[in-house]
């Protein structure tokens, strides 16, 4: 019953191995994961349902490409990733006994730094050092204020999926201690969009900034990899 | 009453006045923002995708700034590091 005690709307420890203390969160995104990775592979099985698999994933690609002006291609594997990670992590707290993983601030803070450092990647991988150029864009004065607006937009990321999944949580839970059985089932349906908005966000403000990093270090003239208009800076 | 009680109260109204003053500006900066997203799905409802995409990414950034205030609140309620 260390589970059952342990699952609050704040993240507790249900194990400890010597030092390290195990959070719910960390056993349920591990378990999160690996079941991601299976039920993947399990598409692809059957002809049928990967052919479904195909249908989604063009979907996806398709709005996640014509977000951007410049080539978002490489983004592309981390953003659908994140979305569905996160949108199941979140959907995840719906199940009895269990808490969306996300309502921790460590794992949302987590994914702020992946999603931060896959920015730099990125930018660094097309451009080397060039991109840096976005720092002191229109001039070098500006250079602290970019550098925090750069922290400070992380920070953001893991400070808004944290918060939007503690409070879904706390509510539900709130109402449950308040008003008993069944009446916080409209706040639970509330929590399914918020849910879903809050995974579509943070995939969306991670392409949308890892690609003005990208376009940051675009030449002028446009060079034949990507011949569309000059992006416009986007944030 | 001892110095922790007057701290405890302190944080209890702080927290209340936190999430009820700091909703006012992302509140009336929503409404802002879906009345413009919907003038402008009246004039062009070609752009309908375009601009409930931008619209969606806008409302979160705006709405974060209701999450500080309920991230400090909650801080203040059951993280508070001034209590023991």
């Amino acid at each position: 019953m260390v589970w059952v005690q342990a699952v609050t709307p704040f993240p507790a420890e249900v194990l400890r191995i010597g030092p390290v203390v195990v959070s719910d969160t960390v056993v349920l995104s591990l378990i999160l994961g690996v079941l991601l990775v299976v039920f993947g592979r399990l598409l692809f099985v059957s002809r049928r349902t990967r052919f479904a698999a195909e249908y989604v994933y063009e979907t996806l690609e398709a709005s996640v490409l014509g977000m951007t002006t410049v080539d978002a291609r490489p983004l592309l594997p981390l953003v659908l990733t994140l979305w569905l990670f996160i949108g199941a992590a979140n959907l995840v707290g719906l199940v009895p006994g269990l808490q969306s993983p996300t309502r921790d601030l460590s794992l949302a803070a987590a994914l702020a730094v992946i999603s931060f450092a896959a920015g730099h990647y990125y930018a660094f991988k097309r451009h080397r050092f060039a991109y840096l150029r976005q720092y002191i864009e229109p001039s070098l004065f500006l250079l602290p204020l970019n550098v925090l607006g750069e922290v400070s937009r992380t920070v953001a990321l893991a400070l808004r999926l944290f918060g939007n999944m503690l409070s879904a949580s706390l509510t539900g839970a709130i109402m449950v201690y308040l008003a008993g059985f069944l009446i916080p089932v409209p706040l639970l349906v509330l929590g399914v969009l918020t849910s879903l908005v809050q995974a579509y966000i943070f995939g969306v403000l991670t392409l949308v900034f890892a690609a003005a990093a990208l376009a940051a270090a675009t030449p002028k003239r446009p060079s034949s990899e990507d011949a569309r208009p000059e992006p416009k800076e986007k944030t | 009453m001892t110095a922790q009680d007057w701290i405890a109260v302190a944080s209890v109204v702080t927290a209340g006045l936190t999430i009820a003053i700091g909703s006012i500006g992302p509140a009336l900066g929503e409404g802002r923002a879906v009345a413009q997203a919907l003038d402008a799905i009246g004039r062009q409802p070609d752009a309908t995708d375009r601009i409930t995409k931008t619209l969606f990414v806008g409302l979160a950034m705006i709405e974060s700034t209701a999450i500080y205030c309920l991230v400090i609140a909650l801080v203040l309620l059951f993280a508070n590091p001034l209590l023991p």
